[in-house]
């Protein structure tokens, strides 16, 4: 098999796979039970389509493979109770293999949405919800997940299993959330696939660059949620700020893996096709009038991203926007950056003194990050020796690597001056 | 987020832990088995091991020309050694200090809770993501 026929079948088979298994929790009402049949039907497509060829019907043929697994799982299961009420279904298990006649229209991209809701259900954890989506609607398999949190496989089977578990003993249905809980149920969708992008975007460095590539999945999946609810606001906003955080990828790290600051950052790096497509996203987002979290941070990616040089920053800008952004989220992390963009537009002393008044917050007192942004706030004010103290105590307390050797180098930059 | 949980006992008690009597070293194990399956369970293992005692541990250095240079010591400054570790990943770090707390549970001699102290260390790893 060639690996471009390979690679074509591979992506056939990410962007089918939640259509596919949609399809067949729609017959088999059984997520769990479908959600294996789905995978093993991917995995005989990915050995058998390289080498034979796709099908004319891919769609179909997955179907009709899952459901046929479904279906041989249900006759033993039949067996086994044969004398008993068999209540799991309604229609006896041998017409169930028969492709549903919606196949091909709006009902399977629908589905696709359903399986998010369900996979990103406030009922499990995060990290549960994560590994499922990846596995039931990215369509990766078990090992690469796993791969990528740098986990035994065994231990992501056992979570995925055990989050498929709770969606059953939680009984949430497969359908549409009501209009009432919609908003929340789409707001831990879109945590999902922010975290999803965060993970692939912190460990894009480095020795883990083999790790998958699950920044590029989280846009992927964001994508298709665009695609199915294209009026909504915060899904512009989060894939706009997919793209242009991810656009900066190849310019944050030097070849060896060290951590470069956005304001020294080569910008002839960055991707300029990825910039372009997050800025038209997110100002024909907003000149719409709407707003929320993941806009505003577009927003400001946004204006990082259009500053030809790190001087040309539109801070006045950022700093509105970060008002913008404390006034509708309470968080202090946002407030630690707004600390940021006070410094630039009135100086590092109005910056320092936002940040003791953050000081108070239990949220983020003692956290590394604030440490770090009062070490470079201290910098610019001239406070060498004050800096490299804050420096240091930022890198002892930080859990990353590459940012420990950031910190680390910093102070010893201004101690040797 | 990983975090390593390091159960630590006093060297007296690696001692004292061969003569306990039968039952209390069988539930202590039937413990450890039971919360090594939880953790397998809820998928937040990622490794655990017991160490053999610290009467054989050795010091090494390296010595001339990269050689090792073992020496038997000296421990006498130690009071604390690592008895066993887990590592874990969840979802918080309140998650991982349940999990110690737990694992500090284990039964002792004369099968009450020893409380043996776990220390919580995060494993390094990953970026952040907006530097």
């Amino acid at each position: 098999m060639s690996a471009e026929k390979s690679t074509v079948a591979e992506n056939l088979l990410r962007e089918l796979a939640p259509r596919v298994l949609g399809a067949v929790v729609r017959r088999f009402r059984d997520f769990a039970a479908a959600e294996d049949a789905v995978q093993e039907a991917l995995i005989a497509a990915s050995v058998q389509w390289p080498e034979q060829g796709v099908p004319a019907n891919p769609l179909g043929w997955l179907i009709h493979v899952a459901g046929r697994r479904m279906t041989d799982d249900l006759r033993a299961e039949l067996a086994r109770r044969r004398r008993e009420a068999f209540v799991a279904t309604e229609t006896p298990a041998e017409e169930q293999v028969v492709p549903p006649p919606d196949l091909g229209t709006d009902a399977d991209e629908d589905d696709t949405l359903l399986l998010l809701f369900m996979c990103c259900h406030p009922a499990l954890t995060r990290p549960s919800a994560i590994a499922l989506t990846l596995r039931a609607v990215g369509g990766l398999t078990t090992a690469e997940i796993a791969n990528a949190f740098l986990v035994p496989e065994a231990t992501m089977a056992q979570r995925i299993s055990r989050a498929k578990q709770r969606i059953k003993t939680s009984g949430v249905p497969f359908r549409m959330p009501s209009d009432a809980e919609r908003g929340e149920r789409l707001a831990a969708v879109l945590h999902v696939l922010y975290l999803i992008f965060n993970e692939g975007y912190a460990s894009s460095i480095g020795p883990e660059l083999q790790r998958s590539d699950l920044a590029g999945e989280a846009i992927r999946l964001t994508r298709a949620v665009r695609h199915l609810l294209p009026g909504d606001g915060e899904v512009a906003g989060l894939l706009a700020l997919m793209l242009l955080t991810d656009a900066r990828r190849a310019a944050r790290t030097t070849p060896d893996g060290e951590l470069v600051p956005l304001m020294e950052q080569d910008r002839g790096l960055w991707d300029r096709e990825a910039i372009a497509e997050g800025v038209a996203l997110i100002s024909d987002t907003l000149s719409r009038g709407s707003i929320g979290a993941y806009q505003l941070q577009a927003a400001i990616a946004a204006v990082h991203d259009e500053a030809a040089r790190s001087m040309d920053t539109d801070w006045p800008q950022i700093l509105a926007l970060y008002g913008l952004l404390d006034r509708m989220s309470d968080n202090p992390m946002v407030k630690l950056n707004q600390a940021i963009a006070v410094a630039m537009v009135h100086g590092p002393a109005v910056g320092l003194e936002r940040l003791e008044a953050l000081g108070g917050d239990a949220r983020i007192a003692g956290h590394y990050r604030l440490d770090a942004v009062r070490a470079h706030l201290l910098e610019m004010a001239g406070d060498s020796e004050g800096a490299v103290a804050r420096y240091l105590a930022a890198a002892g307390r930080t859990a990353s690597t590459p940012e420990r050797n950031y910190l680390q180098s910093r102070a010893a930059r201004l101690r040797g001056r | 987020m990983k975090y390593m949980l390091m159960m630590q006992a006093p060297r007296a008690m690696f001692q004292e832990y061969y003569s306990w009597p039968i039952e209390d070293i069988k539930a202590q194990v039937a413990f450890m088995r039971r919360f090594n399956d939880e953790l397998k369970t809820s998928g937040e293992l990622v490794h655990t091991h017991g160490l053999a005692g610290p009467e054989e541990a050795k010091i090494v250095r390296v010595g001339k020309d990269g050689a090792p240079e073992v020496t038997d010591g000296p421990f006498a400054e130690a009071k604390e050694f690592l008895a066993g570790f887990w590592i874990v990943d969840c979802e918080s770090r309140e998650r991982a200090y349940e999990i110690a707390a737990r694992a500090s549970s284990a039964p002792g001699k004369g099968g009450a809770t020893a409380r043996i102290p776990i220390e919580v260390r995060e494993v390094m790893g990953r970026a952040p993501v907006d530097v």
